[in-house]
């Protein structure tokens, strides 16, 4: 595959983006500066970032409570979100939301979702309301590992596929659900393979390549664009911070964590552009640098920002 | 006595009725490595094994289905839902299975399990992870509720569920996990249906659930510096309700102020007053019976918002001040 410049320029600044921005809220939360918890996706950027840009600006996506990667990848203002993990009143839900809450709705990110498996379904109304009108635009719907042991999942997939529905499902298999390995909550092997039951494509990818990750999510992107319907995406990642803000770790191995860490999404994506010559050395460090920068000054904003005034609190519960 | 936590205590409750009892088995989302998402079963896994403290795949309905299918047969588990909210994706199979079965079979089966959950907001986790469903589940002719204020009740009212034969509903809080008190170390069950009078006093009732339990007890403290002696009643199961308590003690103050962290709107506290209100207490009235509650939102994320939510110490001292007047 030749590889475009200035696709290719654009992907790394966003898992750069990503990066940075988690590492900061997690230094921010560990010195107080963030409420509740947090589910951060290091790790996992080749998935969020290979997938959302195979989309067109005007197309949806539905995110999860690790939704971060999600969020950026979909061109979302870092300033907002940052506030909003502040709780601020100018972040992206007013602060409140949360981490966990974030939608853009102008970017057309329908929202995070504290419910594990709660967009699944979405996705299909969604979907269905794309086709009614008779938009070209699509959705796609992202999952993990575990939420496709939810029920809704089938009943999702299910209407998906019958309806012939404009929907990409991405499941990010970061092979843990919590503590539970998809090993012990699967019999199957790869958790495409359920695809099959519904009548959809369903395909496994590396999920750390982001090529692999970004061509796999055009295919289907197309096929749902083109009436071709659903397919169900798997990409194969892996998180490398614990579960949430209250992960003991016990029920993996340093060895398991450090064998993922040396197949760094980042790392391999820059190697690639460095070696093929897409990219110098420099101009990479230089991506991570400008996108040290925005973070660095969404935060500034996200500090500077005003809490929401109490007296507000009743409000937005009914249009 | 020995100190222990709420936590501490729910997990020791557990273990001895797992060691009495062959059939108790947990069951749900990482409840044996990880020990619940909150430590509660921790280290029981490694005790009892795999086969009785169950990790599930992330499926509420599964969870529950299967619990109260293994009830039927004469099993006794105690299904954990990792947090309250998620209850809703339990529901077909808690309302609409556990707790009619027995009633639509002509009384020829039974349903003895348990539904341990924690609920209530403070946790910075919002509106997803922080409701106080409670009330959701004390509508459903067949489910008993319990609410658990003090390590002490936590324990003898988990015992209690757990040789209950019906299907009871465990509502924990996130907050009180980590507080102490003394439990005995001899076996005792708190009977379900009786309240406990946590504080004696003659100028008002306080009628309080869970975390406002503490809160209440706190706010009594700085309302008799005041000159105001609150009585404090904590119902600690809300199905069946200890009304005679209740009642006794309107009949004694005259005033009756009712919190809970729930939405005011359909929350228990509405039950609470509607049965005082029924009964003999009303003609001991002196006043109006004030409702502090949740307001009417979803839980807020912002630390300030969230907590301006629920029912503060400093709430519960001016509304029991206006009430005295
Ligand atoms: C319905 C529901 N059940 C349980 C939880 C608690 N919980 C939050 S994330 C999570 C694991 C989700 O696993 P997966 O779908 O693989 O996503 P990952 O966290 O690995 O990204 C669990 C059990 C929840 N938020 N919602
Ligand atoms: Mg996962």
């Amino acid at each position: 595959m030749k590889l475009k410049r200035e696709l290719c320029v654009r992907m790394l600044s966003k898992m750069y983006e990503i990066r940075i921005f988690e590492e900061t809220v997690d230094d921010l939360f560990a010195r107080g500066l963030v409420h509740g918890t947090m589910h951060l996706s290091i790790g996992q950027e080749a998935s969020a970032v290979g997938s959302v840009f195979a989309l067109r600006d005007e197309d949806y996506i539905l995110s999860t409570h690790r939704g971060h990667g999600h969020c950026i990848a979909k061109g979302a203002d870092i300033n907002l979100m940052m506030a909003e993990f502040l709780g601020k009143e100018t972040g992206y839900c007013r602060g409140r939301g949360g981490s966990m809450h974030i939608a853009d709705i102008e970017g057309r990110n329908l929202g995070a979702n504290g419910v594990v498996g709660g967009g699944i379904p979405l996705a299909v109304g969604v979907g269905l309301s794309l086709k009614m009108r008779q938009t070209d635009e699509i959705v796609m719907g992202f999952f993990g590992d575990g939420a496709a042991n939810q029920g809704a999942f089938h009943e999702a997939l299910n209407m998906a596929a019958i309806w012939t529905l404009p929907v990409v499902y991405v499941c990010e298999n970061n092979q843990y659900g919590m503590s539970m390995s998809t090993n012990r909550a699967f019999k199957i092997e790869r958790i495409a393979q359920r695809a099959d039951g519904y009548g959809m494509v369903g395909v496994t990818v590396d999920g750390n390549d982001v090529l692999e990750v970004y061509e796999a999510a055009a295919k289907a992107v197309d096929r749902a664009r083109s009436g071709g319907g659903p397919t169900l995406l798997e990409c194969v990642t892996y998180r490398w911070k614990g579960h949430s803000k209250s992960d003991q770790e016990r029920y993996r191995t340093k060895d398991e964590i450090e064998a993922w860490k040396r197949r760094d999404p980042i790392k391999l994506f820059r190697e690639r552009l460095l070696t093929e010559g897409v990219i110098t050395d420099q101009e990479a460090a230089g991506f991570e640098e400008q996108a040290s920068r925005t973070i660095a000054e969404a935060v500034e904003f996200a500090k500077s920002s005003a809490e929401p005034d109490p007296d507000t609190i009743l409000e937005g519960v009914y249009a | 006595m020995k100190e222990m936590t709420y936590a501490e205590a729910v997990r020791e409750a557990l273990r001895e009725e797992m060691i009495r009892d062959d059939s108790v088995f947990l069951i749900g989302e990482d409840v044996g490595t990880y020990g619940g998402a909150f430590g509660v079963s921790y280290g029981l896994v490694d005790e009892f094994g795999e086969d009785r403290v169950r990790d599930t795949p992330i499926s509420e309905a599964g969870i529950m289905g299967a619990a109260t299918g293994a009830a039927l047969m004469g099993m006794r588990p105690v299904a954990e839902i990792m947090f309250m909210d998620f209850t809703t994706i339990a529901m077909d199979q808690l309302v609409n299975q556990a707790a009619k079965l027995r009633f639509m079979f002509g009384g020829k089966a039974k349903v003895p399990l348990v539904l341990r959950t924690p609920g209530g907001s403070g946790t910075g986790a919002a509106a997803h992870h922080s409701q106080s469903l409670e009330a959701w589940f004390v509508h459903v002719p067949g489910l008993k509720v319990v609410m658990p204020s003090t390590p002490y009740d936590a324990k003898g009212l988990l015992v209690a569920s757990i040789r209950d034969d019906n299907p009871v509903i465990f509502v924990e809080h996130k907050l009180l996990y980590k507080t102490k008190g003394p439990v005995p170390e001899e076996e005792y069950t708190i009977p379900l249906g009786t309240a406990d009078v946590k504080r004696t006093g003659r100028d008002l009732t306080i009628v309080a659930t869970s975390i406002m339990v503490p809160r209440v007890l706190a706010a009594a403290e700085t309302l008799a510096g005041q000159g105001i002696d609150a009585e404090v009643v904590d119902p600690r199961t809300l199905k069946p309700l200890d009304e005679e308590t209740i009642f006794k003690s309107v009949i004694k103050t005259g005033r009756v102020l009712i919190a809970h962290e729930a939405c005011k709107t359909g929350g228990a506290g509405a039950e609470i007053a509607a049965r005082i209100v029924e009964s003999d207490a009303f003609n001991y009235l002196d006043a109006p019976i004030v409702r502090l509650a949740g307001l009417d939102i979803p839980v807020p994320y912002n630390r300030n918002l969230e907590r301006r939510m629920v029912p503060q110490v400093e709430d519960i001292v001016a509304a029991a001040r206006e009430l005295v007047g």
